[in-house]
């Protein structure tokens, strides 16, 4: 059995993707303990595992071996449906490109969730006002049309629907991926601010700016755990870059693409997290997270602008 | 999930794309309302096929001449030949079961008045035709016995020959009551107008004039002896086919008729004709609404691919919808839903479009008829549609992974 004070506890986790004949290990053993109340970061390269750990901790997937326990129950082993109940009550996420419903108003975007977990109507606007003012929504938005905001607010909405349901656990996946720098901070400063509350965050990133924002951060890479900032590990990126990236996306000439997520402005950002870290000291035992200057990936956010707003088509 | 939420979220579904639905729906409203407007000319044909069938009388057995033989293989029409008599009227008369019996001898003639003429058939028959036929009176009164003994010069007008010559009497008509007509140059008094009886086109009660059997037979057949038709009533339905047997083994014995392959007359049973009359009706509906069918059909198959195109389109929605907690049915049932709610708007926007062309048709005097049942099935079998071509897309939907539809593009 787990033990109980953990939120979260990952015990050997193993994925393996089938394509026909080949086999691709995507977690090779991955062992996780994240407890109530923890702000943490998982970053990786793409191919380090770090979505299909994303998507096992949210309970979209199950591992091909190894226990995962969220709130010590047992969901590794749980058919498509019971997922879907575990996902509708206990993890709310928060998607790169917002997957808002385009036209829909802002309330009925965020209550959504409440039709999959049977809240009554009569309960639902309530609810959406309170997840609404955490994630810090003007309330003269409340009433708009999704394709009326721009990107930032959007990812509000975005954030307020995370939240509707009290979740156990939320769920970034590249919450700022999409969004420029100045806007990516706002929308960071929310996420801390419901950590202060509270809330256990897991915020998958690439980028060392935006994880220096957490508390803990991990790194993956090819699969498995390369560091954990609570083990008391100098999680260096940098290196992770070094062993993972054997060549050209590294290249300098990535550097000059518009919009580099290496901004002016980034330094103050991660210091005015790095802020809000200080005034919750982290759970762990670790120190605080070194901002690491991160490679350019071939992945990496283009000019992201508020013109270039995504949501469901 | 809550019906109201599945229903409000399959509404917005729909309602995103108007355009789209509106076409879509259009394959099962044209659909539809052809069912129902084929259905309902069908229905009405067979109605009023059977209405004037019986109109003509009720539990009625109708004796005609056979064919004419004459040299060598040809033959003349069935009925032309003078093989009835008199005689055999007062022979049937006789038997058991006979309630009422007209014999006749028609023929077209020109009938002129001072007020107006027609080209008309004049029938000579007896006082038992107006029970034979169902025939009731307008004003005045029908041949009486009295009038066909004395071979008076009286005349009955049908309704429509009453107009035809006197003028429509809500128009400023003359009264044909007392009123002269010539028939062939002599001159009938019109002692009655019939009511009319509905039917409609060639050989309808409401064209024919009346005058006493014997008056007619001499004075415009110019003979005594042959009967056009025989027109029997049985005392009841039961004994119909017992009176039919009855007359052709009379008839048969009278005719010295050895085989009844060589008869020279025929007894038809009403009842016989009006099945037949209807069955076939019957035959011509199931066509027409096959045909519409076909295009219900055609109709369900469009909704399936609008489903699918929707389907394909909303990936990421679904995806989404599936992250935050939705479970197979839920998806799969938001998605019933959409197409079921659009063939049932169809189906009722199909029923009123019917409903108006069959209106539309009536006022041009076409016979037609919205029944009840075809308006239920109309409704059921655009609900099914609904059900049955939204279900493949219905599971697709469900069926997707949500991360990769989360990813999809």
């Amino acid at each position: 059995m787990s033990d109980d004070s953990y939120m979260i506890e990952c015990r050997d986790l193993v994925k393996v993707y089938q394509s026909g004949e080949s086999e691709t290990p995507a977690l090779r053993g991955i062992n996780l303990r994240i407890k109530s109340g923890e702000y943490v970061a998982i970053m990786g390269h793409s191919g380090s595992g770090k979505s299909t750990l994303m998507h096992i901790l949210g309970a979209l997937d199950t591992p091909t071996s190894g226990d995962y326990f969220l709130e010590g129950i047992d969901v590794s082993t749980f058919t498509d449906d019971e997922l879907a109940d575990i996902r509708a009550e206990r993890i709310g996420f928060v998607f790169q490109s917002f997957n808002l419903l385009p036209r829909a108003t802002v309330l009925r975007n965020v209550v959504l969730p409440l039709l999959y977990s049977g809240v009554p109507p009569s309960e639902r606007g309530e609810r959406a006002e309170a997840a609404l003012r955490a994630a810090g929504l003007d309330e003269e938005r409340w009433t708009h049309h999704s394709n009326q905001l721009s990107g930032g607010e959007i990812q509000r909405v975005a954030i307020a629907r995370a939240l509707i349901n009290d979740p156990a656990l939320i769920l970034a996946d590249e919450p700022t991926g999409n969004l420029d720098t100045a806007t990516g901070e706002v929308i960071l400063a929310t996420f801390a601010s419901l950590h202060e509350r509270g809330h256990t965050i897991i915020l998958i990133t690439h980028e060392a700016d935006v994880a220096a924002h957490a508390q803990r951060t991990i790194v993956l890479r090819d699969g498995r755990m390369l560091c954990d900032s609570a083990e008391g590990d100098a999680c260096d990126a940098g290196e992770a870059d070094a062993a993972t990236a054997p060549g050209s996306e590294t290249a300098p000439g990535s550097e000059t693409a518009p919009g580099s997520e290496i901004a002016p402005g980034s330094d103050t950002a991660a210091a005015t997290g790095g802020a809000l870290d200080t005034v919750e000291p982290p759970a762990g035992e670790g120190d605080a997270v070194a901002p690491v200057p991160e490679g350019e990936e071939p992945e990496a956010t283009p000019a992201a602008t508020e013109e270039k707003v995504e949501v469901v088509a | 999930m809550r019906t109201l939420d599945i229903l409000r979220e399959s509404a917005q579904g729909i309602s995103s794309n108007k355009a789209r639905s509106g076409l879509t729906m259009l394959g099962i409203v044209i659909g539809i309302a052809s069912v129902i407007a084929l259905v309902g000319i069908g229905q009405g044909s067979t109605n009023s096929i059977t209405s004037s069938i019986e109109s003509s009388g009720a539990n009625l057995l109708t004796v005609s001449p056979g064919f004419s033989r004459t040299a060598g293989l040809v033959r003349g029409g069935r009925g032309a030949a003078t093989t009835l008599t008199v005689d055999d009227a007062s022979a049937i008369a006789e038997l058991n079961n006979v309630a009422a019996i007209a014999p006749q001898v028609d023929g077209r003639y020109q009938v002129v008045a001072t007020a107006g003429n027609t080209n008309t058939q004049v029938v000579a028959t007896t006082a038992g035709y107006s029970q034979v036929h169902n025939l009731t009176m307008a004003e005045g009164s029908f041949l009486a016995d009295t009038d066909v003994q004395n071979s008076t010069k009286v005349a009955v007008l049908g309704s429509q020959a009453a107009s035809d010559i006197f003028g429509d009497a809500s128009s400023g008509g003359q009264d044909p009551l007392g009123q002269t007509i010539r028939i062939k140059s002599i001159r009938f008094t019109v002692v009655g107008v019939a009511a009319s009886k509905g039917g409609t086109g060639f050989g309808s009660a409401d064209n024919m004039i009346f005058v006493p059997f014997g008056t007619g037979q001499k004075l415009l057949a110019g003979q005594t002896k042959y009967v056009s038709s025989i027109g029997v009533t049985a005392s009841s339905q039961q004994v119909m086919t017992t009176l039919q047997n009855d007359i052709t083994d009379l008839l048969t014995t009278r005719h010295k008729i050895s085989a009844s392959a060589s008869a020279d007359f025929t007894v038809i049973n009403q009842a016989d004709i009006a099945a037949a009359a209807s069955s076939s009706a019957r035959t011509l509906t199931l066509l027409l609404a096959a045909v519409a069918g076909i295009s219900l059909v055609v109709g369900g198959v469009g909704i399936m691919n609008m489903m699918l195109t929707t389907v394909n389109e909303r990936t990421r929605e679904i995806g989404l919808r599936k992250a935050i907690g939705a479970k197979r049915l839920d998806i799969s049932l938001q998605f019933l839903t959409e197409a079921v709610m659009l063939t049932f708007a169809s189906g009722v926007i199909g029923i009123a479009a019917g409903w108006l062309v069959t209106f539309v048709l009536k006022r041009f005097g076409e016979q037609s008829d919205v029944t009840l049942t075809s308006v239920g099935m109309a409704f059921g079998v655009s609900v099914l549609i609904g059900i049955v071509f939204g279900f493949y897309p219905a599971r697709r939907a469900a069926a997707m992974n949500p991360i990769e539809a989360l990813r999809y593009e």
